[in-house]
């Protein structure tokens, strides 16, 4: 088939439902990021708290968290909630739910990272100049680690775009189920849209996460020292 | 000075990172059993002309002949050129993950295929020489940095070279540390060992030199006996020179 | 929780994770050749060759797998290049996983100052001695954390090979909640599959890295 299956992409509205699909993912990612965000400085704060129990439960919590594959995740809570406690999620609510609580868990390991990184002397140093402990927190502590969380966050949102694409799996009408109902319709007239459409959102995810993840390289370059 | 046979010879070095010349045609003559220290303001081109000298810096003109060969042209065998001239580094440059003995064997061991155990033997005679034969089995992160450039130059002294450079290897070192690397020096001056020294240690230029050469702006500015060129220097540019260092 | 369901199932899952751990180690290896070669083409800075991987890793590092995998599976049969669905996820796996690895090779490889290749060549070492001597052990103790988490992420991934075909966990899984609508028992089968999959690899991980932190180079 010669005759550029390319076009499939501009009939109708196709383009606008393609993107209108990826919006779906965007989406529910940004509103994961957001919650993740307040959530995981909570969480990495009280990482850093040498007490007992809360250092298990956060570990365990974490630990959990980050070694499941996010797709073993995505079923726990869409499938196994809705057997065991007969709630009736929507596929988009499992993935915010879902995303928000690994963000959270990344994020928060990155907050605790990043507090333990500054060097006890810079509190010292602080101290030393009178400062009460909140501006000690205001003008040295924070701004010190904003600076080193601030492109691992923004890395962890291209992350998280991408992880995203899994909610195709449990049921979610995104991209790439749109592209399968676009191709299905044009089985006849456009036998080979999948090679186009597929490669059209490949590049779209890459269009999405690309300038993002450059963004963030260039943060952590400027702010290296 | 007595004439000698001349084991180096360098012939009109020109040296261009590719912003300026270096090195504007440097000539000099080393002679066996002779100790040549280079002395200048930093950036005078010291440093780059001693690399030169083992081809770790590419030249662009002129000519080095050792043993009366020219190892300056493109049939030049570097890894055999290097063996017969030894070079002591600034910064030590042990290999961290290595042992004491092991950073020394490398060369004997790998380049020169030597016997695993008369290798070991030499560098126990040498580690003892320096005072560091209990120190065989610590890794360079447990030594202090007098006893990594000790270390250093046993690593270089087991290959037997003809030749030896030492770029500024005291510069790094903590002052109480500087006087043993120097009398591990001193001493292989007195048997004999030829060398050619960069350093900043200017007592120590005058104890351990048979020649002074003065380099400024890339060239050759002065050329003499210790004696000579501390007390009586030909050149207004090596007066001057020699005063910022009065106040020791 | 229904025992009989259980064990008559069991097989299932451990043919699915014999497949998952098949595949995945395949991809791994070639994530790591590939993540070789393509930070020696930017230690070397290797002039064409460099731009192109750094093209591939930005291609690789910006799209999901899942996207890979739906565009080898589906796309390309329709330009005539038919894949098996193990190529599919073994060359998906690979493609991913090459960016990541070379992120891990090239931050070893700039960890050794080049001062070291110096003296090395200084006593006589040829180039390519430098670089398996002194260089690439060096190298290779800082990029082993990195290495680790990058093939636990990798076998993580490995959870998308059922979009093309492949009865992996999340296939039997799935099958299993729709079919019997057994969700419990799927689901806490999936789980500890994963857990036994995964665990091990992050306690040694952890275990190498405390012991490369601690007893590294004589300290």
């Amino acid at each position: 088939m010669q005759d550029l299956g390319i076009r499939v992409l501009f009939m109708g509205n196709n383009f606008s439902r393609l993107l209108g699909g990826l919006w779906i993912t965007v989406k529910i990612s940004l509103i994961a990021v957001a919650l993740s965000m307040v959530l995981g400085i909570l969480l990495g704060m009280v990482m850093t708290l040498k007490h007992p129990v809360t250092r298990f439960i956060t570990k365990v919590y974490l630990e959990f968290i980050r070694i499941m594959p996010q797709l073993v995740l995505l079923f726990l809570v869409y499938f196994g909630l809705t057997k065991s406690f007969g709630i009736q999620l929507s596929g988009q609510t499992a993935a915010v739910i879902v995303f928000t609580l690994w963000g959270t868990a990344e994020m928060g390991d990155l907050v605790r990272g990043a507090l333990i990184s500054i060097p006890k002397h810079q509190y010292e140093s602080g101290a030393a100049l009178e400062l009460e402990s909140r501006q000690i927190y205001r003008y040295i502590i924070i701004p010190q680690t904003l600076r080193r969380l601030i492109p691992l966050a923004i890395n962890l949102t291209t992350r998280m775009i991408k992880t995203t694409s899994l909610i195709v799996l449990i049921g979610v009408v995104e991209v790439l189920k749109t592209a399968q109902q676009i191709i299905e319709a044009n089985r006849y007239t456009v036998p080979d849209s999948a090679l186009w459409i597929y490669g059209m959102i490949f590049f779209l995810y890459f269009i999405v996460c690309w300038p993002i993840s450059r963004f963030a390289a260039r943060m952590e370059k400027k702010w290296e020292n | 000075m007595e004439e000698k046979e001349k084991l180096l010879e360098v012939h009109e070095l020109y040296k261009d990172y590719g912003n300026g010349p270096v090195l504007k045609g440097i000539s000099l003559d080393v002679h066996k059993g002779e100790v040549v220290v280079l002395v200048g303001p930093s950036g005078c081109g010291k440093s780059t002309f001693l690399r030169c000298m083992n081809g770790l810096e590419a030249i662009q003109s002129g000519e080095i002949r050792l043993d009366g060969n020219v190892i300056t042209d493109d049939k030049t065998k570097w890894s055999d050129v290097r063996q017969k001239i030894g070079m002591v580094f600034q910064s030590y440059e042990l290999f961290p993950h290595m042992t004491v003995m092991d950073n020394i064997l490398l060369g004997p061991l790998k380049v020169q295929r030597k016997d695993k155990r008369a290798a070991e033997k030499e560098a126990e005679k040498l580690l003892e020489r320096v005072g560091l034969l209990d120190k065989r089995d610590s890794f360079p992160r447990q030594l202090s940095g007098g006893q990594k450039q000790r270390v250093a130059i046993v690593r270089a002294l087991i290959m037997k070279p003809e030749i030896l450079l030492f770029d500024e290897v005291t510069a790094a070192l903590d002052p109480e540390m500087v006087r043993e690397v120097l009398d591990v020096m001193l001493e292989l001056a007195r048997e004999g060992s030829t060398m050619v020294i960069v350093t900043h240690e200017m007592q120590f230029a005058r104890a351990v030199a048979d020649r002074i050469v003065f380099l400024d702006g890339g060239e050759i500015v002065e050329m003499d006996a210790p004696e000579n060129f501390f007390t009586r220097p030909k050149t207004e540019r090596a007066q001057r020179f020699l005063n910022t260092f009065t106040f020791n | 929780m229904d025992i009989e369901f259980v064990t008559e199932y069991l097989p299932m899952y451990v043919e699915a994770a014999k497949l998952t751990l098949r595949l995945g180690f395949i991809g791994i290896l070639f994530s790591i050749v590939i993540g070789i070669i393509c930070s020696l083409v930017g230690y070397y800075k290797i002039p064409l060759l460099r731009r192109i991987t750094a093209v591939y890793i930005e291609l690789s590092r910006n799209t999901p797998l899942l996207v890979q995998l739906f565009f080898l599976y589906f796309g390309l049969p329709k330009l005539g290049i038919m894949l098996s669905s193990e190529g599919c996820a073994i060359i998906g796996l690979s493609f991913l996983g090459g960016s990541y690895m070379a992120e891990a090779f090239r931050s070893g490889l700039e960890s050794v100052e080049k001062s070291q290749v110096e003296s090395a060549l200084a006593i006589g070492l040829s180039h390519p001695q430098a670089m398996r001597y002194v260089v690439f052990p060096q190298a290779l103790a800082v990029s082993i954390p990195p290495l680790c988490a990058n093939i636990i992420f990798l076998i993580k991934e490995t959870s998308v090979f059922s979009v093309v075909a492949l009865a992996d966990l999340m296939y039997v899984a799935k099958d299993l909640i729709g079919l019997y609508y057994q969700t419990d028992e799927a689901l806490l089968m999936l789980v500890i599959a994963y857990l036994i999959l995964l665990l091990p690899v992050s306690l040694a991980a952890g275990l190498l890295e405390r012991r490369l932190r601690y007893a590294g180079f004589g300290n």
